[in-house]
């Protein structure tokens, strides 16, 4: 079927099977690796992007899903338009060294941006409660908090907006 | 995967129309559920037809002493609703409870009842408040709703539409989480009417059940001390990987009394 959605502000149309999962679309048609697949059991949250500005899962999203809506995936996230910077979340998580390997950061950044859009002030158990879906295996999550709690100010401050 | 065709219809009497006249076809509605199990292939339907078009199906409407959740809508709107909030605050926080932010951006009320998945948190919402089930032909009482392990009242081309919830006077939902899955190891929704107040487990069994002796106990003092001395008997209850029986049968007391407790808070 063919299915025609905005992809980090484009325009996109594809040809696919329904029985094609976003993250596998993502990945091996449209050559967006940014997106990892850990469990594909919809556990780790390495697939997270953001569908109509909510988070989800893309190893659980049928392609289908995407007809006419706009979807963000880690490579449209991106600093203030031409000015060649990181996302102030992207920032903040290196500045916090909020990761190792990095396999489950573009996860990671995907569900502190929407938490963050969601909610302005967040406290740490904010933090904690909408990571729940997002694990980590090298950092015991204590600087991915602190990035995201830095990170979410600076959204907030405008900072790189 | 296995392939299948993909229906979005905008109507739901066409909707019902595809379930019936296409053998093996299933609705899917944010597929939380439904699409893990066709990764695992544990279902293999020959169709698809999505809900998502029937735009109507979606939000919440105050109708004085009920509050109506469309059967499309999301578990984040209703965790952040703010009439639900300030009228039925306990069903807002189970919302908030399910799973993570993903699952919540994409799972539907109406599917987690339709599915009726004995960790599930709505079906405790839904027995609790003694909500209505609404559907594309009729209305059925949640206490007639819920049959037992993923068994519910629906008929194989009945779609449900909405689910209108009684407003209580006090309303409380707590739940002992599986740690990885976060579904509920038991959760207990407990709701206060001006005529007495009900009970209901899930998790702990194979479906969601009523607790007699509690709602008669809180109906005399809705107090977490009046169910403290309550037993409830691991027979029948749930032994897995996760609990014991007796452990689960244990857990209802904890978490009745802190359902309580969320409820007078």
């Amino acid at each position: 079927m063919q299915i025609s959605f905005i992809l980090n502000g484009r325009p996109t149309t594809v040809d696919v099977e329904p029985a094609t999962l976003v993250a596998e679309l993502l990945r091996e048609r449209l050559s967006l690796t940014g997106t990892h697949i850990g469990c594909d059991t919809s556990q780790c949250g390495a697939c997270v992007v953001h569908l109509n500005g909510l988070p989800v899962k893309s190893c659980t999203l049928l392609a289908p899903a995407l007809m006419g809506a706009t979807l963000l995936t880690i490579e449209g996230l991106q600093g203030a338009p031409g000015s060649n910077r990181m996302h102030p979340m992207q920032e903040a998580f290196r500045e916090h060294h909020g990761l190792q390997c990095g396999f489950c950061t573009p996860g990671m950044l995907m569900t502190a941006v929407a938490l963050a859009a969601e909610k302005p002030n967040l406290t740490e158990a904010d933090v904690r409660h909408g990571l729940e879906g997002n694990i980590c295996r090298c950092t015991g999550y204590q600087n991915i908090v602190v990035s995201v709690m830095a990170g979410a100010a600076a959204m907030n401050a405008g900072n790189g907006e | 995967m296995k392939p299948f065709a993909y229906h979005q219809p905008d109507q739901i009497a066409d909707a019902a129309k595809l379930l019936t006249s296409i053998e093996d076809s299933k609705l899917v509605a944010g597929g939380m559920t439904l699409i893990p199990t066709l990764k695992q292939r544990l279902a293999s339907p020959v169709a698809l037809v999505d809900l998502t078009r029937l735009g109507d199906l979606s939000g919440i409407t105050d109708g004085g002493d009920t509050v109506t959740i469309g059967a499309m809508t999301p578990h984040a709107l209703v965790a952040a609703s703010k009439l639900l909030q300030t009228k039925i605050p306990g069903l807002a926080a189970l919302a908030s409870m399910i799973g993570d932010p993903a699952v919540r951006s994409r799972g539907t009320i109406g599917g987690s009842v339709a599915n009726n998945d004995p960790a599930a948190d709505y079906p405790a919402g839904v027995l609790g408040l003694g909500a209505t089930i609404i559907t594309s032909t009729r209305e059925i009482a949640a206490d007639k709703f819920f049959l037992g392990l993923f068994e519910t009242a629906l008929e194989p081309s009945e779609i449900i539409t909405a689910i209108r919830f009684p407003v209580p006077t006090k309303a409380g939902y707590a739940k002992f989480k599986a740690p990885a899955s976060r579904y509920a190891l038991v959760g207990v929704f407990v709701a206060k009417f001006a005529d007495g107040v009900r009970v209901a487990v899930t998790g702990a069994g194979s479906g969601v059940f009523r607790v007699a002796p509690m709602e008669a106990a809180l109906s005399g003092n809705f107090d977490a001390s009046a169910i403290a001395a309550i037993k409830i008997d691991a027979d029948g209850l749930t032994s897995d990987i996760h609990a014991e029986a007796d452990y689960r049968a244990h857990l209802v007391t904890v978490m009745a009394k802190r359902a309580v407790g969320a409820a007078l808070s």
